[in-house]
């Protein structure tokens, strides 16, 4: 067990790094070539200022029409997403590693609060997986994948609650928790976690075409 | 395509679909699929596709899927689903009869509004990806036949109506004529070089109402425009090629209409109210051919009657009396933004304007757009029934009093009439034109 | 004909007052301007009887119904197309053709002006008609009419077999082909368009659609082996007696002559081309990126460049110099061998080339007033109405016809004293 802790925390972190990093830019960068090889027009229609428009009021609560037809939904995603984000960067123990690795360290999370933003990711997966199965849109257009991302996604959070609480076997639990996190950042630019990354493009490009070409808004 | 609610709408036939697909092997649906994925698209349909998160949310911008008692099959990514995934998901493997089923959605299940554009958190254009599927069918061949038969007659003469060369001139002498029974003096000036204003209308208005060449005739004449009208092809603003996802035509037509305005040396192009020909003009049909905007300025009919009405050069007589709502054009609102122009026109011209809701960016397609309307009787029952929401919502403008609806596009005049039929609501509808006509001050 | 002024190349201004038509007629249209400028004509508005044109002060004989689209045919002859009693016909410097016909529409003039084609519908067939002699053949539609420019010859697109509307099927078996002279091409296409002629009118090339999405150009009735996504306009080497044709493949624009790729890279958009007079330079409208547009010269772009639009190449007469119209932020102007001019309106017209080449004179428009700008210099007329600037043989003098203050006015000038009278 120490031996596969020591190998996840070492060069299946480092890899998981590189893998999640690299891949990232590669997306990126594949979208790019391909639109200046086939769709160069898109760039003449880029506008910086429409575009941050847009996103910003989609990166808001609330601001955009469709968020406040469904209070609920954007309660939960906006929890969601903001805990997915932070716990992980802010919690103590991960701060930490970084410390020994790098160190580098900045201020931590109390470990209470990395607790409750925890559960409120897992809250957010069992809504969002329940919303799969209740809301005959979202099934109709929902496939295994999907719940592959939830269980992606929720894993790493999971076996880390379960692993502070020190619920069964810890050991077990923190190796568990690693890997899944790798899982998870490997898995973001090969899957359809990767709205993370060309979301604020179409966002924005929208945001533009809505902007400067059709005076209009978009939200 | 399971989990749909509804069954799908009774069998049409349609013969340009049966006879497209009677031909079709499924190696070459295969072939053009991949030439179509390969040389035509890029990062934008892999943007949409890979960022889609299947979250639904798109679902209530569309009044498909509202007014089908929200039937998923029906929301925008339901479309994508069934047509563009399946595609992609079995690499073009695909058969004639799903060519044939995905062009049904395509055409007529989807008007190309880009409501959806606007409730999805990523901004997903759906009315992109729909192109893309009936891009694939036209390559195909499997098109409805009365659009086909609407691009045959563009590729033809030019104009979307088979109005012959001669037809067209004749008409605008014949409405000329007409108009001087009122103002001695008026003129539709043809093929004046150097003139400010090209005035341009869609196919249908001198095949069906002339009386709006009339009119618009009037209102250019008392305002004082230096205008014209070409007396050759290149006078039509519509397109249905890209519609059907005939590009090539769709480019053939406007360079002729561009280029007819250029060899008329005019400033700027007037058009009629049209919205699938604003659009076509102003930021598809001119970047197909590289043009980033309009190289000769297109200003849509409402701008122009706000220009004349604020300039003074319009005057109002008396405002017209009863209530009216407006119906905001996907095309020339969401596509244009001109709605608080329409609003300052109506404001200036009518006696009570009563909003509908949602309105403004907000507003509900008339249903007839992108080209629905266009493929003919054997949709229409299913068009109108696909927009129960736009009946409720004149439903309501009315019960506030609203007796006029105004819908300063013509495929939304012809969808709304269709709906008002349909939903027995007993208003009327009418263009801005006929109401400016109408109030407006005349010798 | 009320003769106002001498009719030579001798500098000097000559007047013609058009006030009085105003008075005379109920309503005057748009005043037409011969090309030697001694005479200014309009379609005028009488009472009951309907339509004449006046020509200097005088009017034809015999009025109209109605009276349409007047012009000056290059050779000087005034010609319109006029109805009497529910028929129309071509009326030249007021006399009538003999043949009527239900409609007639879009006269052509042959590069000297020495012969009229018009295109007709009669009885709802159609067909075209020069110097009064009708095609034998008609046709139920007729488009895109073309006279060979020494007016030997004269073609249109048409329609060789009636349609009921919906027919999609009838339709893509090619209804369409190209007719000479009246006889209709061998083969038949989906569609047709933008028939040209070689210069000496001996053959005719066509943009044809095979099926839906296969373009090529035909010539005399053959296609070109070669398809294509689409094609544009052909156009006749004059010397090489090749065809040139833009043409689209891989998302992009080639100039292709007979069929195979000529220049050696394609736009974004590629239209417009033009042979020099000698046929030794091929010149384009191009937009070598997107959304920017300027001329290409033997696949060669020029580096300045426009945002909006570029159109109407045109070599000198020798072939040496090259202008066209550039638009950039709404405002037009003319470029000259890939220099663009400083002066910016908001409309020029054609460039007009001295024989030489050495100079270049535009009519402008700008708030509705007339001007000209010469080699970049402008005369701010402020006229009503101005026509395109005459060069005179020796390209010394140029002969300004102009409509001022309600007067039609005929100046030539030494070039030196452009702007100053
Ligand atoms: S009809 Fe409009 S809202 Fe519905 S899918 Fe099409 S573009 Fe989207
Ligand atoms: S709202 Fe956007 S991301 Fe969600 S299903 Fe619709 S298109 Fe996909």
């Amino acid at each position: 067990m120490n031996e596969l802790y020591r190998l996840a925390t070492g060069p299946l972190l480092w890899a998981a790094f590189a893998v999640f990093v690299g891949g990232s830019l590669y997306r990126l960068l594949e979208l790019f070539l391909l639109a200046r090889r086939r769709e160069r027009f898109l760039f003449t229609y880029f506008s910086l200022r429409y575009g941050l428009r847009s996103i910003a009021h989609w990166v808001v609560p609330f601001a955009a029409t469709n968020w406040r037809r469904h209070p609920a939904l954007t309660a939960v995603t906006f929890a969601f997403h903001l805990c997915l984000l932070l716990t992980p960067i802010f919690l103590l123990a991960h701060i930490v590693l970084w410390e020994e690795a790098w160190n580098v360290s900045w201020p931590a999370l109390p470990d209470d609060w990395a607790i409750g933003m925890s559960f409120v990711v897992i809250g957010g997966c069992l809504f969002f997986f329940a919303r799969r199965r209740v809301v005959p849109e979202v099934a109709y257009v929902t496939s295994a994948s999907d719940y592959g991302i939830l269980l992606l996604t929720a894993a790493p959070f999971v076996t880390g609650v379960i692993a502070y609480l020190q619920w069964f076997d810890v050991r077990l639990f923190t190796v568990l928790h690693v890997l899944s996190g790798e899982a998870m950042l490997v898995a973001v630019p090969f899957t359809r976690i990767r709205h993370m990354l060309f979301a604020p493009l179409t966002r924005a490009y929208m945001g533009s075409e809505f902007g400067a070409v059709r005076h209009a808004r978009d939200w | 395509m399971t989990g749909s609610k509804t069954p799908p709408p009774a069998k049409t036939v349609d013969e340009g679909l049966e006879r497209g697909i009677a031909g079709l092997t499924e190696e070459r649906i295969r072939r053009i699929i991949r030439r179509v994925l390969a040389g035509e698209t890029g990062a934008r349909l892999k943007a949409y596709v890979d960022t889609c998160i299947h979250c639904g949310l798109c679902s209530e911008a569309c009044h498909f899927f509202l007014s089908r008692d929200r039937d998923p099959a029906y929301s925008p990514v339901g479309k994508v689903k069934q047509t563009l995934w399946e595609i992609l998901r079995r690499d073009g493997r695909v058969s004639p009869d799903f060519i044939k089923e995905a062009r049904i959605i395509a055409s007529t299940h989807c008007n190309l509004c880009k409501r959806c554009a606007m409730y999805c958190p990523f901004g997903i254009d759906v009315a992109y990806l729909m192109l893309v599927v009936r891009r694939i069918c036209h390559l195909l061949g499997v098109t409805p036949l009365y659009i086909q038969d609407t691009a045959h007659s563009h590729a033809a003469t030019l104009n979307q109506m088979w109005v012959k060369d001669d037809e067209w001139i004749d008409t605008l002498m014949w409405q000329e004529e007409e108009a001087r029974g009122e103002i001695p003096d008026l003129r539709i000036p043809l093929e004046k070089e150097g003139a400010d204003i090209l005035y341009s209308v869609i196919g249908p208005e001198p095949k069906f109402q002339a009386q709006l060449i009339y009119q618009a005739a009037v209102i250019l004449h008392v305002a004082g425009v230096d205008w014209t009208m070409p007396a050759t092809p290149g006078w039509d603003n519509s397109d249905m090629a890209m519609f059907v996802g005939d590009n090539e035509l769709m480019g053939r037509l406007k360079r002729a209409h561009f280029e007819t305005a250029a060899r008329l040396r005019v400033n700027r192009i007037v058009m009629g109210e049209c919205g699938h020909a604003f659009r076509s003009v102003y930021d598809v049909g001119n970047r197909w051919l590289g043009w980033s905007m309009p190289p000769i300025p297109i200003v849509h009919a409402i701008d122009f009657y706000h220009e004349l009405l604020e300039e003074g050069r319009i005057r109002v007589a008396r405002r017209f009396e009863e209530p009216v709502t407006l119906h905001d054009p996907c095309n020339v609102v969401r596509g244009g933004g001109l709605h608080e122009k329409a609003r300052a026109v109506i404001r200036r011209t009518c006696a009570q304007l009563i909003e509908m809701e949602p309105n403004r960016e907000h507003n509900y397609c008339c249903c007839a757009g992108g080209g629905v309307i266009n493929c003919g009787p054997p949709y229409k029952k299913h068009r109108v029934e696909s927009n129960r929401v736009k009946a409720e919502q004149i439903a309501a403008a009315k019960l506030k009093g609203a007796k006029v609806v105004i819908t300063p596009c013509h495929n939304c005049h012809s969808g709304i009439e269709d709906i008002i039929h349909h939903y027995e609501l007993g208003v009327e509808t009418r263009f801005l034109g006929d109401i400016l006509y109408q109030v407006m001050e005349k010798p | 004909m009320n003769r106002f002024t001498d009719g030579s190349w001798n500098p000097a201004i000559f007047d013609l007052p058009l006030s009085s038509w105003r008075e005379r007629f109920l309503g005057v249209e748009e005043i037409q301007a011969s090309p030697s400028g001694d005479a200014a004509a309009a379609i005028v508005r009488l009472g009951q009887e309907g339509f004449t044109v006046c020509v200097n002060g005088e009017t034809w004989p015999e009025p109209y119904e109605k009276l349409w689209h007047l012009r000056y045919a290059p050779d000087g002859r005034l010609v319109a197309l006029g109805s009497r009693e529910g028929e129309w016909t071509v009326v030249v410097n007021g006399v009538a053709w003999e043949n009527r016909f239900s409609f007639v529409w879009n006269p052509l003039f042959s590069d000297e002006g020495g012969r009229i084609a018009v295109a007709f519908q009669q009885d709802m067939a159609y067909g075209m008609a020069v110097d009064d002699v009708p095609w034998e053949e008609s046709f139920p539609n007729l488009t895109h009419p073309l006279l060979s420019p020494d007016g030997a010859s004269c073609a249109a697109v048409v329609q060789t077999e009636p349609l009921n509307e919906g027919d999609i099927f009838k339709y893509r078996q090619g209804i369409y082909t190209a007719a000479v002279g009246g006889r209709p091409w061998e083969r038949r296409f989906m569609n047709a368009w933008s028939p040209a002629f070689r210069p000496d009118g001996g053959s005719l090339a066509a943009a044809v659609r095979l099926g839906p999405s296969d373009y090529t150009i035909a010539v005399d009735a053959t296609p070109w082996e070669e398809t294509f996504a689409c094609v544009w306009d052909p156009l006749f080497h004059p010397q090489r007696r090749t065809v040139l044709a833009p043409v689209r493949r891989g998302g992009s624009w080639w100039l292709a002559e007979d069929g195979r790729i000529l220049w050696d890279r394609p736009f974004v958009q590629l239209w417009q081309q033009r042979v020099s007079a000698d046929g030794k330079r091929i010149a384009a409208v191009v937009a070598p990126s997107f959304g920017r547009w300027t001329v290409a010269v033997d696949g060669r772009p020029w580096k300045a460049d426009a945002g909006e639009m570029v159109s109407d190449p045109c070599f000198s007469p020798d072939g040496g110099r090259l202008a066209a119209r550039f638009k950039e932020a709404g405002r037009w102007t003319v470029a000259v061998d890939g220099r663009v001019w400083n002066q910016r309106r908001g409309m020029v017209f054609s460039p007009v080339f001295s024989p030489d080449g050495s100079r270049v004179c535009v009519r402008f428009k700008d708030k509705g007033r007339f001007g000209y700008l010469l080699d970049d210099r402008p005369w701010e007329l402020a006229a009503e109405a101005a026509w395109d600037p005459v060069f005179s043989p020796d390209g010394d003098r140029l002969l300004l016809r102009s409509l001022e203050q309600g007067v039609f006015r005929r100046r030539v000038l030494p070039l030196a004293d452009f702007g100053k009278v």
